[in-house]
């Protein structure tokens, strides 16, 4: 083939690749490692940029708002995760056994997914009202006066939780299903002769051939539960706010309504240090519990 | 020889076409005007005021580009950060000390005719550290409106400029007696209104330098409390009890007659001409002494202007001229910061509300806003510390102990 050796190979490589390549270091590539800079500055948009040393992250070290975010969005983290994936687990089981009318049930479960988080949010402040919305009325109706939800502080979070679980159950579903699907038939087959019942074929055969599923699951959940933000920024009413404050609520405050681009820098930079140990962390240790194989 | 000639001919004529008549003209100047708030509904009005001022300007040419209001800030702070800002842009007040702070904007003192009939206080509001660095364009103040049909049913007096909040809460009682989803009062607990009430009451937010915050002092403490026990025995609506009331906005609530008075600005007044009950407004409540909140959009000129002279003419065309004052008062597009009675008899005529002169009189007292460059970072803290004592998870002293520490920190 023309073009096929040394530099000309080469040339043609980079020539394929450089329409996306140059957006990429123009518009990613380049802001990342400036806002690495960034970090060191005290840049307000207006004025020149102060080199400050390491004044932002001592800052952000004693910054009470900033920590009160981050244990909003470990609190998030800890309840949201393991209510979406369990309950997504259990879908997808549900949804891969032989049911009439699964198409549309797959369907229906996965269309929160792909709307938007405005109309979402428009829905779910309606089921959460505290006077005429759905959840208070189902909980009267078993004798409990249900919260004020999204205009309380204390429970507004607990609203976000549940919402971000409903509308992110279908994306987690449809990845279980597909591994649900890997799973060989003949495996099943031989418990069945061996005499496992279906408890033992659960698991014994399904969960851990399925770790690998729940490994990328969790991974995926976790990275993006870190960045949590549409839902915290969009569902509270004005005064509950500040009891469902998240990390990058705070980001978005700093640089574009407090107009600190660096102290929003340093901490983008902390939260992905934060995001990147922990999944080294986790792959370190995925030997431990993800099977590839029985 | 003939032919040489007509060649050549053609080619001067060729050559001429391609420059510009402007060029043998007077040079055209052209100024860029980046604004919100024609966006969307008065961009044919500003295209009147433009086309008036390149009548009287004919080298002055004035391009305008607006944006929402909610993206303009960012917009504006884009086009500075990128090196490239309008020549001429407006600025709400609170973001107008961001600006002045960082001295991007052009002193137009000298540039000022000094008989332009602007409010003082208007103009003063734009004066920063002794430079003159935005014009007032317009201006809106915070009144009391009240349900007239509410107050006869409690057989009451209608307020008067002279009430305090304690008369409005006695007021208010009476109203919430009325019934069961009945309120006496809508007096918002945010930022914007306790600053109003704290200069009412004396507070200081800080020292006179702005070294340290004062605003655990005693009278500020007491400004939260009267602000809050509005509250008690159900002079006001919590955020619970309203948001069962249709939309949960003021605006809602008062028009359908939910609440007996409602502490709002003078742009309601458009959105209340549907209201089937008689109401009307008086200046705002008052604490120790009166003071209304006044809020005022300015016209700013970017340093960095090639074009200094033309540019601050056409921002004293858009803030200070007949026509310009003209469009924005038969359009109700806000009304202009000038001290010309004339041209508001139009605006005072139109009814409801039938008391506008309050619209006016509120000018006679105005609360000044306190302001530090920080200032966001300090209403967002000062927001979210009302919240707490709202829900109770804080008592009025102790979250002002707070604030006091916060905005000493914003201070350094």
């Amino acid at each position: 083939m023309a073009g096929n050796r040394g530099i000309t190979k080469w040339g043609w490589v980079a020539f394929f690749l450089a329409p996306s390549l140059l957006g990429l270091i123009v518009f990613i590539l380049g802001p990342v490692v400036y806002s690495l800079r960034l970090t060191l500055y005290d840049w307000n948009l207006l004025s020149d940029a102060k080199f400050i040393g390491l004044d932002n992250f001592r800052e952000l070290y004693h910054d009470a708002a900033f920590w009160t975010a981050f244990e909003h969005t470990l609190t998030f983290i800890v309840l949201y995760i393991p209510s979406v994936l369990v309950l997504a687990f259990l879908t997808a089981l549900l949804l891969d056994q032989p049911l009439r009318g699964r198409a549309w049930f797959r369907t229906a479960f996965f269309v929160p997914v792909v709307t938007s988080w405005v109309a979402v949010a428009v829905i779910w402040k309606w089921v959460f009202n505290p006077a005429y919305g759905l959840v208070n009325y189902f909980l009267s109706l078993v004798g409990i006066e249900g919260p004020a939800w999204l205009i309380d502080p204390d429970t507004a979070l607990y609203a976000i939780i549940i919402t971000s679980v409903w509308k992110d159950l279908g994306f987690i579903t449809v990845m279980f299903l597909a591994g649900l699907q890997g799973i060989p038939e003949n495996y099943y087959e031989a418990a069945k002769i061996d005499g496992a019942n279906r408890w033992q074929r659960l698991h014994r055969i399904t969960v851990p051939l399925l770790t690998p599923t729940t490994f990328f699951a969790l991974i995926i959940s976790l990275i993006n539960s870190f960045q949590v933000f549409e839902q915290a920024w969009l569902m509270p009413e004005r005064f509950a706010r500040r009891g469902a404050s998240v990390i990058v609520g705070e980001i978005v405050d700093n640089a574009f309504r407090y107009n600190r681009m660096g102290y929003a820098a340093t901490m983008s930079w902390v939260l992905f240090a934060v995001i990147f140990t922990i999944t080294l962390v986790q792959f370190r240790f995925q030997n431990r519990w993800v099977h590839y194989d029985l | 020889m003939s032919r040489k000639f007509f060649a050549l001919g053609i080619v001067v004529a060729l050559v001429m076409g391609l420059v510009p008549v402007t060029s043998f003209a007077q040079d055209t100047v052209t100024i860029r005007y980046f604004n919100f708030t024609s966006s969307p509904d008065h961009l044919d009005d500003l295209a009147e005021i433009v086309a008036a001022f390149e009548a009287e300007h004919p080298n002055i040419k004035i391009e305008t580009s607006d944006a929402p209001y909610g993206d303009y800030p960012t917009v504006l702070q884009a086009d500075f950060a990128g090196g490239d800002p309008p020549d001429v842009f407006e600025l709400e007040y609170q973001t107008f000390v961001n600006y002045a702070a960082n001295d991007v904007l052009l002193d137009l003192t000298e540039y000022l005719d000094p008989d332009t009939p602007y409010y003082p206080r208007a103009l003063d509001v734009f004066n920063y550290e002794g430079k003159q660095l935005a014009l007032p364009e317009t201006f809106s103040t915070v009144v009391l409106f009240y349900n007239k049909d509410l107050f006869d049913q409690a057989g009451l007096d209608y307020p008067t400029d002279d009430w305090t909040m304690e008369d409005a809460r006695q007021a208010g009682l009476a109203i919430t007696a009325l019934g069961d989803n009945v309120w006496g009062i809508k007096a918002p607990i945010t930022f914007w209104e306790f600053y109003k009430r704290a200069a009412q009451n004396d507070c200081q937010f800080f020292n006179e330098d702005k070294t340290e915050s004062t605003i655990n002092a005693p009278e500020c403490v007491e400004t939260v409390e009267t602000m809050v026990g509005m509250l008690d025995d159900n002079v006001m609506a919590d955020d619970v009890e309203q948001a069962a009331e249709v939309s949960g906005d003021d605006k809602d609530f008062f028009l359908t007659g939910r609440v007996g008075m409602l502490v709002s600005g003078i742009w309601m007044f458009p959105l209340f001409e549907p209201a089937e009950f008689e109401w009307d407004i008086v200046v705002d409540l008052g604490m120790a002494h009166k003071g209304s909140a006044f809020f005022s959009n300015g016209v700013a000129i970017a340093k960095s202007t090639e074009h200094p002279a033309e540019a601050a003419a056409w921002a004293q065309f858009l803030t200070a001229s007949e026509t310009a004052a003209r469009v924005r008062i038969e359009n109700s597009w806000e009304l202009p910061a000038l001290d010309k009675p004339e041209y508001f008899e139009a605006y005072l005529a139109q009814t409801p509300p039938a008391n506008r002169q309050a619209v006016f009189d509120s000018l006679n007292a105005v609360a000044t806003l306190p302001v530090i460059e920080r200032q966001t970072e300090m209403q967002d803290l000062i927001d979210d510390l009302l919240s707490a004592v709202v829900a109770g998870d804080l008592d009025a002293p102790s979250a002002l102990d707070i604030a006091k520490e916060e905005i000493d920190a914003l201070l350094s």
